[in-house]
């Protein structure tokens, strides 16, 4: 295991000045996570123009650098994207974080790549999967409109 | 047997972790086993066992025997009068949901009122919360001070002529504050008003006077206690154990059972439904043994000693905040770190082998008083040594350099 693996540089600008910190006034959208074991909470909030494309997403919430990270990494990549390409960035990470397997996406650049990987050492420390996927989940959530908060102990 | 010398009794410090020596600050969480305890439940296994209190072969008579022989042992322990007033449950969570449901059944009505107070672990609030929609009782908490105590002030304001029952923690498991049980157990019966002890952190640590402290019920785990996991005491005055309901029905808790209707057995069987959890009993009898060879206060005193040194340690580490400041502590250490969440500190310190606890340790309502959603915590056990304390301390400036990159 390797500390540095899981605590890169990029994970740790992330977490401590995250990306997309806040609230806006006019979002058509929006989910909580809650990760009751580790006291993580992520609040999405989403606003999808009539093409359903994200034309913005912030995020409220506190948590330890990994879901810090992954949240403003994650909402950094959706903006602009369209419901499709979403779900398959969403599918992608989840994959590559539960499944061991390679970003397939060819809707991100390298940098973004770059960016998913860096959340990948997480992989090496099970205890702390749900850490990274937690803001994933939420945003699925959010997009489909979902009552309900996502919480990390009732997944499946 | 001498307490600096202790850990070769515990086989679990052979090993390493992440190819550094064990350095184990979670015993709030469970302590580690003895080799005698190990040792007793593998000798039963293979040479004496048999279900207890039922058959009259050879091999029942003799587990039959040594299980009674903890129930006294437990009982000589924490001083009750008798020994059917040890009940072995499946854990103190078992112990507190006997009492709540039982005497809950009994003796609670809508408007009734159940005090805890702030500092509660889960297990010490949720089993009374589901009074409140099965019997609409109430439940109050009474508050803590800046310092992370509870005083016994804060237990008198917050009692009404309502209140049925108290039940309150001996040491939070999160401030360490220890609270002046037998203060608050006078108070309580001078009201009236029976009282609860959450043992589950005093057990381990402090001595304990079941006639002295004078409270009504005590809830034990045995597995913070040296013992093995899957059992728990309820200690519970005589006079409560006749006067309640069963709690579970099965075999083993009858006298007589008839189509028409059935009759229960006598203590200890009355609470006791189903197979123990046997080898975990038989094997705890060792877990006393073990605490009463090193002795109770020689325990306090160096936890006591190892606590102010670990506190001192952290204070003098600047970015390091002690969670509460109790005058009354035990051996408990939370803390949070500048800029660093809880989760990152307790990975960052088990890649050095320190194995600590992180997250709300299951006290939210605490948690969101203390406007935290996360503390970090090293919890000593008869094992730990200043040692330790120093290495947890190293590990803590090993985050600071991790994160200040």
């Amino acid at each position: 295991m390797d500390l540095k693996e899981l605590y890169q540089e990029i994970i740790l600008e992330h977490g401590k000045n995250p990306k997309n910190l806040g609230k806006f006034e006019n979002f058509n959208k929006d989910a909580k996570g809650n990760n009751p074991l580790c006291g993580d909470k992520v609040h999405i909030y989403l606003k999808t123009d009539e093409n359903k494309k994200i034309s913005d997403i912030k995020f409220e919430g506190e948590g330890c650098a990994i879901t810090m990270a992954s949240t403003s990494i994650m909402t950094e990549l959706m903006k602009e994207k369209s419901e499709t390409e979403v779900k398959e960035l969403i599918d992608d990470f989840l994959n590559m974080i539960k499944e061991n397997s390679e970003l397939k996406s060819k809707n991100i650049n390298e940098d973004d790549k770059i960016k998913l990987m860096s959340l990948s050492g997480v992989k090496k420390y099970p205890m702390r999967v749900k850490c990274a996927t937690l803001p994933w989940h939420t945003l699925i959530s959010a997009m489909s409109n979902k009552p309900g908060e996502v919480n990390t102990e009732k997944e499946e | 047997m001498n307490i600096n010398n202790i850990k070769k009794q515990f086989p679990i410090f052979n090993n390493k972790v992440h190819n550094n020596d064990l350095v184990y600050l979670d015993s709030a969480n469970s302590s580690q086993k003895p080799q005698m305890v190990v040792d007793r439940i593998y000798d039963f296994y293979t040479k004496e066992f048999s279900n207890v209190g039922r058959s009259v072969h050879y091999l029942a008579v003799a587990a039959t025997n040594l299980y009674e022989n903890t129930r006294i042992m437990m009982q000589k322990y924490i001083n009750a009068k008798d020994p059917n007033e040890i009940v072995f449950t499946k854990g103190a969570t078992e112990a507190i949901n006997l009492v709540a449901n039982t005497f809950g059944q009994k003796f609670l009505r809508e408007g009734d009122e159940i005090l805890l107070t702030e500092l509660e672990h889960h297990s010490n609030y949720v089993p009374w919360h589901y009074l409140r929609k099965l019997k609409g009782v109430k439940i109050n908490f009474a508050e803590i001070n800046n310092d992370g105590e509870i005083t016994i002030e804060s237990i008198e304001k917050s009692i009404t002529p309502k209140t049925k029952m108290i039940a309150i923690t001996h040491l939070s498991n999160v401030t360490g504050a220890i609270l002046p049980i037998k203060e608050i157990t006078s108070l309580a019966h001078s009201k009236n008003i029976p009282i609860l002890i959450d043992g589950c952190q005093g057990a381990p640590h402090l001595k304990l006077d079941m006639q002295d402290i004078d409270c009504d019920f005590y809830a034990i785990s045995c597995h913070k206690m040296y013992g093995p996991t899957g059992l728990g005491v309820l200690y519970a005055k005589k006079k409560w154990l006749d006067t309640l309901p069963p709690y579970q029905g099965g075999g083993g808790m009858i006298r007589e059972v008839k189509k028409e209707g059935i009759s229960f057995g006598d203590l200890p069987n009355k609470y006791e439904a189903g197979t123990m959890a046997t080898a975990q009993v038989i094997a705890f009898g060792e877990s006393i043994k073990f605490l009463n060879q090193i002795g109770i206060e020689n325990i306090e005193k160096h936890e006591s000693e190892l606590t102010k040194y670990g506190e001192e340690v952290l204070r003098k580490n600047n970015s390091v905040k002690l969670v509460g400041n109790p005058k009354n502590k035990g051996s408990v250490l939370s803390f949070t770190l500048d800029g660093i969440h809880a989760h990152d500190i307790a990975t960052i310190l088990d890649e050095d082998g320190v194995a600590i606890r992180a997250g709300h340790h299951c006290c939210q309502i605490l948690h969101d008083k203390l406007g935290l959603s996360a503390t970090a915590r090293a919890s000593l056990g008869v094992y730990n040594t200043k040692d330790d304390l120093d290495k947890l301390n190293e590990s803590i400036n090993k985050c600071k350099k991790i994160f200040d990159r």
